[in-house]
């Protein structure tokens, strides 16, 4: 009964940001997480359910014996978006290309944080000069435009690797890495100050103990609103290279790539082959953005509108907590404008 | 007392990017020349005998011990050497002063296009918040952001260029059309030589490209001056300001938005740098003859040597524009400094 009560206690205490949030934030998360669980169930239940393969350019009618796909059928019945001039169906490859898409992402993603927080973590907490190297490492790899740094890591990869999921997600999640140190670390600068965690020291507590235990979970809310715009960003680059040739090796069902092979298509009047892929990235790329943006409208206290937090505050001690925890972010990123909240990324294209 | 702050601030910016360009060119050297093998046998290598290969590499100071190319590259990076390319007999620094000026021009009429959709749009949506002028501008910032510009690109082409035939499809002028090369800018070169029409040709060639990118950054744009605007907004001069009588047109850009400037002029600066870099997919796609363009083009031939030369000149341009910047918020707004 306790920990049940407890636990509805929990769950009511995690949502109240959101209930506090406005309603256009609440109704953006919403959208944009209908269209993210849509893609997951396109790519997991879609490839199941669907009777063309994204590499498939043949049918077995006989034990044996093949028939070909037609080439660069308009959208039909058989072929609900049509088929390419290599035969292959695009509704296929657009299921092939969310399962491959959803699943550089998740690697590149969780790549970028298990190496970026734990450098954050360590950075901000000792600080001193191993603090100073890895600040100018990361904000040189920052400022460096990340498609060409995407690029360069999956051609250096080549040399070594098959092209492929892991390579790919290797190129693409590099660039994401100084993005959650920054914010862990500068949050950590703050967090090491806060009496709990003085007094935690002061207990004999072991360095791996206060950081994993507690500072770890009050940097880490942070991280969610990195971690969005990075997976969008991820299908994003992964496209990209896919666009360039440097992504997975063809003929892997990759969006970007598709638009690709599609280019001499669209001149002469066939739209599918390059129309869908497209709509693809762009319809997978909006839900994980707007679930983002939400988010840091939730978290960041700062963007929710003065009326509709003052009122639903009103009276809790919660707002002087929660007002200078926006502010723990370091002056000087803030007055740089490079604090990676990330509504304000910079494009590379 | 107010000298003095600039001073060291401006000090203090200077010493920090030194060692962001030595780390930045540390990093070039180890991902392009250290880590993936020789570029000689990964370009030409098939075609030549073990001698010609030996010599080529002589030439190429290939056989020298990694530290003393290390030292070599660095060396020549920060004197403005690039060194050469394998596959092309032009040195890269002649590489850079062929393709520099097309991807300039590109990155000027883009940025031109984002700052305007972008601080129009965006200011607007931060005053008018939770309207629906907001969430229209909102939704145009993220959409727009998801689209990869390669295939806005290919639409732009096939509406304006193949179907309505506004616009070439892609190139700059070329030709007769283009001005007589002097600095390999065509705007400047025909205002230069007077060639109306080359300057005409060049613009119209510019459009698709610049408008197509230009969108796309304005749409983070929007979101950038959104944000900050909702920021100022909310601070206790703009109420002032207000409860004085000053006009709300004034309120919004003289009070709010000039205090909202330091952080948008540095993430436009810093796109403005990274688009000096070359615009990797535009270019690509409306085969602009820039360095992004060459970029690929030398990646695709597998030069090593020349992507290391060019990504050089790419990591100083962006480390020296972001220190600009920085330079210019210093002077700008005293609460940037120390």
């Amino acid at each position: 009964m306790t920990t049940l009560s407890t636990l509805r206690a929990k769950l009511a205490h995690a949502y109240r940001p959101f209930r506090q949030a406005s309603r256009t934030s609440r109704v953006l998360i919403f959208i944009g997480l209908a269209i993210v669980l849509f893609y997951v169930l396109v790519a997991v239940v879609g490839a199941q359910l669907y009777e063309y393969e994204g590499t498939q350019y043949r049918v077995e009618v006989a034990p044996g014996e093949f028939e070909d796909l037609p080439q660069l059928e308009p959208p039909s019945r058989e072929h609900p978006f049509g088929t390419t001039r290599d035969r292959f169906d695009v509704l296929g490859r657009i299921i092939g290309g969310a399962q491959l898409a959803l699943a550089v992402m998740f690697l590149a993603v969780a790549f970028a944080m298990v190496i970026g927080v734990p450098l954050g973590l360590v950075s901000g907490y000792r600080g001193g000069r191993l603090d100073r190297v890895l600040v100018t490492v990361m904000d040189a790899i920052y400022a460096f435009p990340s498609l060409l740094l995407a690029i360069i890591i999956s051609f250096m990869l080549t040399a070594y690797f098959e092209p492929g999921v892991v390579s790919a997600a290797l190129a693409v999640g590099v660039v994401y890495i100084p993005q959650y140190f920054r914010v862990v670390r500068n949050h950590t600068l703050s967090v090491k100050e806060e009496p709990f965690v003085e007094a935690a020291r002061a207990l004999g507590a072991k360095e791996r103990t206060i950081l994993g235990r507690y500072v770890f979970f009050n940097v880490v809310q942070s991280v969610p609103v990195i971690l969005t715009l990075n997976a969008a960003d991820a299908i994003l680059t992964l496209a990209s290279l896919g666009f360039l040739g440097y992504g997975v090796q063809p003929p892997t069902a990759e969006w970007g790539y598709d638009v690709s092979q599609a280019i001499t298509d669209v001149s002469s009047g066939i739209w599918w082959t390059a129309f869908w892929p497209g709509m693809a990235i762009i319809t997978l790329v909006t839900g994980l953005t707007l679930v983002g943006e939400g988010l840091n409208d939730v978290i960041n206290p700062l963007l929710r509108a003065r009326g509709a937090a003052g009122k639903a505050i009103a009276g809790e001690a919660e707002e002087a907590g929660a007002e200078p925890e926006a502010a723990a972010l370091d002056d000087a990123a803030v007055d740089r404008g490079t604090v990676p909240t990330l509504e304000t990324g910079v494009e590379n294209r | 007392m107010k000298g003095s702050s600039l001073r060291r601030y401006l000090l203090v910016r200077v010493a920090l990017t030194v060692p962001m360009v030595l780390i930045l060119l540390t990093l070039v050297f180890l991902l392009l020349r250290v880590a993936p093998g020789d570029p000689i046998k990964a370009t030409v290598g098939a075609r030549l005998s073990p001698e010609q290969i030996a010599e080529r590499r002589e030439a190429l100071g290939l056989n020298d011990p990694i530290l003393v190319q290390y030292g070599r590259y660095m060396a020549g990076a920060l004197t403005g050497d690039f060194g050469d390319p394998v596959t092309d007999r032009r040195s890269v620094g002649q590489i850079i002063a062929d393709t520099a000026p097309a991807t300039f021009e590109l990155a000027v009429f883009a940025m031109v296009v984002a700052v305007i959709v972008g601080v129009v749009v965006g200011a607007l949506a931060g005053r008018l918040r939770d309207t629906p002028f907001d969430v229209g501008g909102r939704l145009f910032g993220i959409v727009i952001y998801a689209a990869p510009i390669f295939w806005l690109g290919l639409l732009a082409q096939l509406t304006f260029a193949v179907n309505l035939r506004w616009f070439p499809t892609a190139g700059r002028a070329s030709g007769f059309d283009a001005p007589e090369e002097i600095t390999g800018f065509y705007i400047l070169d025909s205002i230069i030589t007077r060639d109306w029409a080359a300057l005409a040709t060049t613009l119209h060639h510019l459009v698709l490209p610049g408008v197509t990118l230009g969108l796309v950054i304005g749409g983070v744009f929007v979101r950038l001056v959104r944000v900050n605007m909702l920021q100022t907004l909310r601070a206790d001069y703009v109420e002032a300001a207000r409860a004085r009588g000053v006009a709300e047109g004034r309120v919004l850009f003289r009070h709010a938005f000039k205090n909202a400037l330091v952080p948008i002029v540095t993430i436009m600066g810093l796109q403005f740098a990274i688009l000096l870099g070359g615009a990797i997919l535009t270019e690509t796609v409306f085969s602009w003859p820039g360095l992004g363009a060459a970029i690929v083009g030398f990646i695709g031939s597998r030069d090593y040597s020349a992507v290391q030369g060019i990504v050089t000149f790419i990591a100083i341009v962006i480390a020296v524009v972001s220190l600009l910047i920085d330079v210019i918020n210093g002077f700008v707004d005293p609460r940037v400094r120390y």
